[in-house]
């Protein structure tokens, strides 16, 4: 029985949640349209798109598979070495770093924000930036490489372990200091032992992303299957630029199901 | 409320309804009835012997195998998905864990009801007509929840979710209401509060009500009519009063049914 | 003393890990074996560290010069537009593609041709896909845009199909049972289940186009990147130096806008 006062309106949001909604859709929608309006983009080159890239599979096609031996499979070996090396090294490098970053392991207000820092920096350089710079240090080569790829996964394992410590219970770790046991054998016994799982699977996790990186870090020098790739482009063969790339896609996938197989066993 | 005779013409008939989930065990076996018109219709019997598969073969929420199932005269199997929504929405379906939207105010949750009848970007927009939105004042002043009309829906106690729930079937403006054991999940005071809900709705909207339930007392008190069920076959069509003891056994089998 | 007890107390109190030892053994033994592969020795780190410090000697101080400014500012202008555009198309395109894939809600002719271009596209680097733009579409913003487009779906795509998968499909059940249409279940019984996580992963791209739209640049596909390389073949330095500040706090406001956005969808 609907009385003759019921209320006929609803508002999903209150005026404030409104503001807030309207203010956020229209920044993104006045940020898109500036960015549409002065972006450089030659209308012929997109009209054309269609038909560069039907032309550009063509010359892809058929995939030079003979050329495996020779040239692409050593360096595909140099790519998942300088992947695995590099992994290696940062987790070397971001353990400890990771320790002081974390406010439960270092109180130390000051060494947490160096060290958080630290890890941001290397996060917000790209592996591809890094790989230039260090070619430029190091002269091209594996070494570049991997030592870009070790300073961009320091801050990923480094952040990720981090937080991973400071969601550590302090319980074992109290029971460990009353009875007097020093600093090393506090962290091995209570934190390591319930951190590490959550390492191991972050460590996994970067190696995969790394191989991924790797692949790419010899279009600036740095060794790998990259210089073979930028080799093959600036000469126009295609149809090995084509068989690089299926071996590249081929690995990742390998590499995906490794580390799915080794997960599952240690986690 | 004495037991109604079932010769007022019927809004859903079911005739020859089977289904099986798996070849050659059926677990509705021909079934064919004609639900009253009026009041509340409790199925009762033992788990496993169809009382869920029936209700939710009404709606075809479960597609029965063979058979019919004819609301005002149409059969409802044979219809396509569209001309099956538009018989959907005039019947409203009160689910055993609710089934609301979580994530969702008790308000909007409420409103969904009126899903059947809106369109689509309407509905995404949160433009409701007037007239809906003052329907569900009312029906959540009916369930009692109008404080919490802007709370979200997890944040409900289990017998206020119910009450969305229902609050949610009857703004369909159904001709029937289908409750697949709408107090299974609920403790003993709020069941009986909940029943009680459901026998208001049907005497002031005169909205026939069929309730698949296992609490046997609960249906012979609140239920105008019962339907036995036993091994996917009724066993009993007829008024409360009537259920014996010896037909509580024939369908429960000697298990126990005093829940 | 009982000689008995001697003989029990011999037994060691923890077995060695055998597995675990192997495998740390392993490691160590693989890094040397790949350094020496790699030719990664103590001797070029050495020479390295020196080439370094004259590197970053000359890096330091930053160049500040107004032409250089201008170039910087720019680059890192289109860098931006970069990011915003193809993380909105990305945004887009991810939502119907995510629903699309989703295979607890639409048949297997439709969820596998899906998945399967959410893979492609996830599966190559961004640099990889940007030179294979420049190629097709020239040089220039908009090879970088589609690039990042494209590892926008990718991600965004895959994580976005595996939250719906993960839904609970009861509340799905109980909008259908009222008779809405297809696209009215979806707003209510999909959607507000999904919202949350999709804007997380939302948010997580666009922080990470933005990042890359830095990079592609190198390959030619627009950006700061282009501008970063070229300084960087000029071995002009100190202006590289600058460049990367720029990136680091540009990289860094938009964490902070980025959290601010999260908190309003909470």
């Amino acid at each position: 029985m609907t009385s003759a006062g019921t209320r006929q309106e609803w508002q999903r949001y209150t005026r404030r949640e409104r503001l807030a909604r309207f203010a956020l859709y229209f920044g993104i929608v006045t940020a898109c349209v500036v960015s549409l309006r002065t972006v450089e983009i030659i209308p012929e080159f997109l009209y054309d798109a269609p038909e560069q890239m039907a032309d550009l599979l063509r010359r892809m096609w058929p995939i030079e598979w003979r050329y495996y031996p020779k040239g692409v499979h050593a360096a595909l070996i140099e790519t998942l070495h300088i992947a695995t090396l590099g992994t290696i090294f940062a987790i070397a490098m971001a353990l400890p770093l990771g320790m002081l970053a974390a406010n439960n392991v270092t109180p130390n207000a000051g060494l947490n924000y160096l060290a958080k820092l630290l890890l941001v920096s290397s996060r917000s350089v790209n592996s591809l930036v890094w790989a230039l710079l260090f070619v430029a240090i190091f002269g091209p080569g594996a070494l570049a490489g991997t030592m870009a790829i070790a300073f961009r996964s320091i801050g990923f394992v480094g952040k990720l372990f981090s937080e991973a410590l400071e969601e550590a219970r302090p319980g074992p770790v109290e029971a460990l200091r009353s009875c007097g046991a020093p600093w090393p054998s506090v962290f091995i016994k209570g934190y390591w032992p319930q951190v590490e799982p959550a390492f191991w699977g972050i460590a996994l996790f970067r190696w995969d992303i790394s191989v991924r990186e790797s692949a790419v870090l010899g279009l600036v020098g740095a060794g790998g299957i990259g210089m073979a790739i930028d080799s093959a482009m600036n000469l126009f063969q295609w149809d090995r630029v084509a068989l690089m790339l299926v071996v590249i896609f081929a690995v990742v996938l390998i590499a995906e199901v490794v580390v799915t197989e080794i997960r599952k066993r240690i986690i | 409320m004495a037991g109604i005779p079932a010769a007022a013409p019927a809004t859903i008939e079911v005739r020859g309804l089977t289904k099986e989930y798996r070849r050659g065990t059926p677990v509705l076996r021909g079934i064919s009835i004609a639900f009253p018109d009026r009041g509340i219709t409790a199925v009762i019997g033992p788990s496993g012997t169809g009382k869920s598969t029936l209700i939710r073969c009404i709606n075809r929420l479960v597609e029965p195998t063979s058979g019919q199932i004819l609301f005002h005269g149409a059969d409802l199997v044979q219809l396509s998905r569209k001309a099956l929504r538009e018989h959907r929405r005039r019947i409203g379906m009160v689910f055993q864990e609710y089934n609301l939207v979580e994530r969702l105010s008790v308000m909007e949750n409420v409103l969904s009801g009126r899903l059947g009848y809106l369109p689509s970007w309407k509905a995404f927009l949160r433009r409701y007509p007037p007239q809906d939105i003052a329907m569900a004042w009312d029906l959540l002043e009916t369930v009692g929840l109008t404080p919490q009309a802007n709370q979200r829906a997890d944040a409900l106690s289990g017998g206020q979710r119910q009450r969305v729930g229902i609050a949610r079937a009857v703004m369909q403006q159904p001709d029937i209401l289908l409750a697949d054991e709408p107090t299974s999940s609920l403790d003993p005071k709020t069941s009986v509060e909940i029943m009680e809900l459901l026998v208001s709705i049907t005497d002031t909207r005169h909205i026939p009500v069929i309730v698949n339930i296992h609490n046997v007392p609960l249906a012979k008190r609140f239920a105008s009519h019962v339907i036995g069920m036993a091994g996917g076959a009724i066993v009993y069509d007829g008024p409360p009063d009537g259920l014996t003891d010896d037909h509580l056994n024939q369908i429960y089998g000697g298990e126990d049914w005093q829940e | 003393m009982n000689p008995g007890l001697t003989a029990r107390t011999r037994r060691p109190a923890f077995l060695p890990n055998w597995p675990a030892r192997l495998a740390w053994l392993a490691l160590i033994t693989y890094a040397f074996y790949a350094a020496s592969i790699l030719d990664v020795t103590w001797e070029r780190f050495v020479t390295g560290l020196d080439n370094g410090m004259r590197f970053i000697a000359r890096m330091f101080p930053p160049d500040t010069g107004a032409a250089k400014l201008q170039l910087l500012a720019k680059g890192l202008y289109e860098s931006i537009e970069m990011a915003i555009i193809a993380s909105a198309l990305g945004i887009l395109l991810s939502l119907p593609i995510g629903l699309l894939a989703a295979r607890n809600l639409m048949p297997a002719w439709v969820t596998w041709p899906m998945r399967l271009f959410i893979a492609l596209c996830r599966s190559f680097h961004q640099v990889i896909i940007a030179i294979i733009f420049v190629k097709a579409v020239g040089f220039g913003a908009l090879a970088g845009i589609l690039a990042l487009t494209v590892a926008s779906i990718g991600f965004i795509g895959k994580l976005f199909a595996e939250a719906i998968e993960e839904i609970s499909l009861k509340q799905v059940e109980a909008i259908r049972a009222t008779g809405a249409p297809f696209m009215s279940v979806i707003a209510y019984g999909v959607l507000p289940q999904v919202l949350t996580r999709f804007v997380g992963f939302a948010t997580y791209q666009v922080d990470s186009n933005l990042r890359n739209s830095t990079m592609v640049g190198i390959v030619g596909a627009g950006g700061i990147g282009g501008t970063m390389f070229a300084a960087f073949q000029r071995f002009d330095f100190d202006f590289l130096l600058t460049i990367l500040l720029a990136i680091i706090a540009v990289i860094m406001v938009s964490e902070m806008l980025q959290n601010q956005i999260k908190k309003l969808y909470q």
